[in-house]
């Protein structure tokens, strides 16, 4: 029995751990680059659910929302940047807090004008929503096979984008030091436009795969943003490799926090004790490991910045 | 303008705000204007941290939602003793100040935004985890605090209790800024390494700076709990601190008044669009118009609203 809970709950991790991965990438080139809080960057999230949930509803197929989601994603994402981010990146850092939070509000708003107050249902793709047996004789749902599946998929190939192609190299350049790669002549605003406009889709991209798991409703981007920020600072700012780790060590801890510190402490404690520390011991577990990060390597586990 | 003449304004406008929410039998206000007082002792507390000594905590609803809780929680054992259970509130909120400042003042920058955010977090699901005070649903005062002689709950007393308080805090504030105390953590926000270098112990000034934040915010914590004789673990939620932390922001950083201002124009605004007829059946909409207006005082008025109104730049 604990062989097989033990096999599910580190799927779920990893699920959850990929789709972590996906909010942080970006969020981590953002700040990365141009030294920008961004947010909003949870309000991408929202919307590429949203927009994935009502586009699927209309033509009827999932696999052909994905990527219309994701392109109208990158477009709103583009235009937010171009209209207003683009104003801040030379503000102090609590002017950003300020005026994305103040997006925050226009887009939860923005959300609730358009699709109401109920939060939609997204279904997941037909052929995916019944379980699978896994090698071993576990029963495990395949749509989460599937979310882990496009996870593993977007992580080789952004690993490739940013490590092999020029592209990634003026990345990396940017987020280790964004001085000199100007005065060596990158393009840098038009290279944060593409980065901004990649990060959209990948809000998109995990607001799609998670919809049909989580409720597509307003205010699913703020808790969601609180732990890709747990992630970027845990992996350290500025770096892909720390977001992929930061996300499946967040990923990680929390899932297994939750479901084995009950059982662990059901063991330990009078029964009392353990149903009241459990839960919360669980919820805590990932700051813990935040704060013991920061204390031990105060620039996170892979600082871009040399 | 003069100073003590704007100061004696706003004193003045204070005072006889209740009278006149009397006389137009808009009793409401008296309890609205109140909660506005509350939140500006809290803002002007994270302030001191935040404005004058360049420590952008991201966990004061911490401290403020602990001062909420020890009265809460004495409240439920039977203390209700102003004399007992504010001091006891003062003094947990600086001792939990105490113990986070001493670690997350070790790092810096974004990264000490989070490490307080970390903290705040811990202490908010240790307080949901006391089913014993009542964990997820929170915990109803049986009444607000005694001790004084008259009854508070009474909203008159009770207003003109947390003016006097505010009013209290932000002279102390004023003469803390004023000293030497002041112009070091000012001197260690400008240039820490130089403050370092003239020979003061820079973490011990921050850390007081901290403790002393989180034991004004204590303060305004124990004020709250009995603003709504309820104390619930939403006090202590992220969004808690980020809200202050929008309400310094907007007010002006490192500007005297702008926790106090950032307080009333905040919880003005969302009353205005969100309580008032204003936008009929709109209203339900108010955080779309809250949002654009915060948008337009980043672009138009770069140090917040006190800042926009003072003479000389910062």
């Amino acid at each position: 029995m604990t062989g097989i809970l033990f096999l599910e709950q580190s799927l779920n991790s990893l699920q959850f751990g990929l789709m972590l991965f996906l909010l942080a990438a970006g969020l981590t080139l953002v700040f990365g680059i141009m030294d920008m809080i961004n947010l909003a960057h949870g309000s991408l999230y929202m919307i590429g659910a949203y927009l994935m949930a009502s586009i699927a509803q209309a033509t009827g197929s999932f696999w052909m929302a994905l990527p219309l989601a994701l392109i109208a994603t990158a477009i709103v994402g583009v235009l937010l940047e171009i209209s207003l981010l683009r104003r801040l990146y030379e503000r102090d850092h609590l002017t950003q807090v300020l005026a994305t939070f103040a997006v925050i509000l226009i887009a939860n708003e923005g959300v609730r004008i358009i699709w109401g107050n109920q939060s939609l249902m997204l279904n997941a793709p037909a052929g995916l929503t019944g379980p699978v047996t896994l090698p071993g004789g576990m029963q495990y749902a395949s749509y989460r096979l599937a979310i882990i599946a496009v996870g593993v998929a977007v992580a080789v190939l952004l690993y490739l984008l940013v490590t092999k192609t020029r592209m990634g190299m003026l990345v990396r350049a940017g987020a280790s030091n964004r001085e000199m790669a100007i005065a060596m002549g990158v393009n840098i605003r038009r290279l944060f436009t593409i980065v901004f406009a990649t990060g959209a889709a990948l809000c998109a991209l995990a607001g799609a795969m998670l919809g049909p798991i989580l409720a597509v409703q307003v205010g699913m981007g703020e808790n969601i943003l609180i732990l890709a920020f747990v992630v970027i600072v845990i992996g350290g700012i500025g770096s892909i490799r720390g977001a992929l780790v930061g996300a499946l060590l967040v990923g990680l801890v929390d899932t297994m926090g939750r479901a084995l510190l009950p059982i662990a402490f059901a063991k330990m404690f009078p029964p009392q004790v353990a149903s009241n520390l459990g839960p919360a011991l669980s919820s805590i577990l990932i700051y813990v490991l935040m704060a013991a990060v920061l204390f031990f390597r105060p620039q996170g586990l892979f600082p871009a910045r040399g | 303008m003069n100073k003590v003449l704007t100061t004696g304004i706003i004193l003045g406008v204070a005072i006889v705000f209740p009278l006149v929410m009397h006389v137009l039998d808009q009793a409401f206000y008296i309890s609205f204007a109140t909660r506005i007082l509350i939140y500006a002792m809290a803002a002007a507390s994270l302030n001191l941290v935040l404005g004058y000594g360049g420590m952008v905590s991201f966990g004061h609803a911490a401290f403020f939602g602990a001062g909420a809780y020890i009265v809460g929680i004495l409240a439920f054992e039977g203390v209700t003793s102003l004399w007992v259970s504010w001091p006891a509130a003062i003094a947990v909120a600086a001792l939990a100040a105490l113990a986070i400042g001493a670690i997350s003042l070790r790092t810096r920058g974004v990264y000490f935004i989070m490490i307080t955010l970390a903290f705040a977090q811990m202490m908010y699901y240790v307080f949901v985890s006391m089913k014993a005070y009542g964990g997820d649903d929170g915990l109803s005062l049986p009444s607000r605090s005694t001790g004084l002689g008259i009854s508070l709950s009474n909203d008159f007393a009770w207003y003109y209790l947390v003016l006097a308080l505010l009013m209290i805090i932000l002279y102390l504030l004023h003469r803390l800024l004023a000293s030497r105390f002041g112009r070091v953590i000012e001197a260690i926000r400008e240039n820490e390494t130089r403050a370092t270098a003239v020979g003061y112990p820079v973490f011990r000034y921050k850390l007081l700076c901290f403790v002393i934040s989180g034991a004004i915010a204590g303060l305004a914590g124990a004020l709250i709990a009995n603003q709504t004789s309820y104390v619930g673990p939403a006090l202590l939620h992220w969004v808690q601190s980020g809200t202050l932390m929008i309400m310094v922001i907007l007010g002006g950083v490192g500007r005297f008044w702008g926790g106090p201002v950032g307080a009333v124009v905040l919880l003005a605004l969302e009353e205005l669009f969100s309580g008032s007829p204003l936008l009929g059946p709109y209203s339900l909409h108010w955080q779309l118009p809250v949002g654009i207006i915060l948008l337009a005082v980043v672009m138009f008025a770069p140090q917040g609203i006190a800042g926009a109104f003072a003479k000389k730049p910062q």
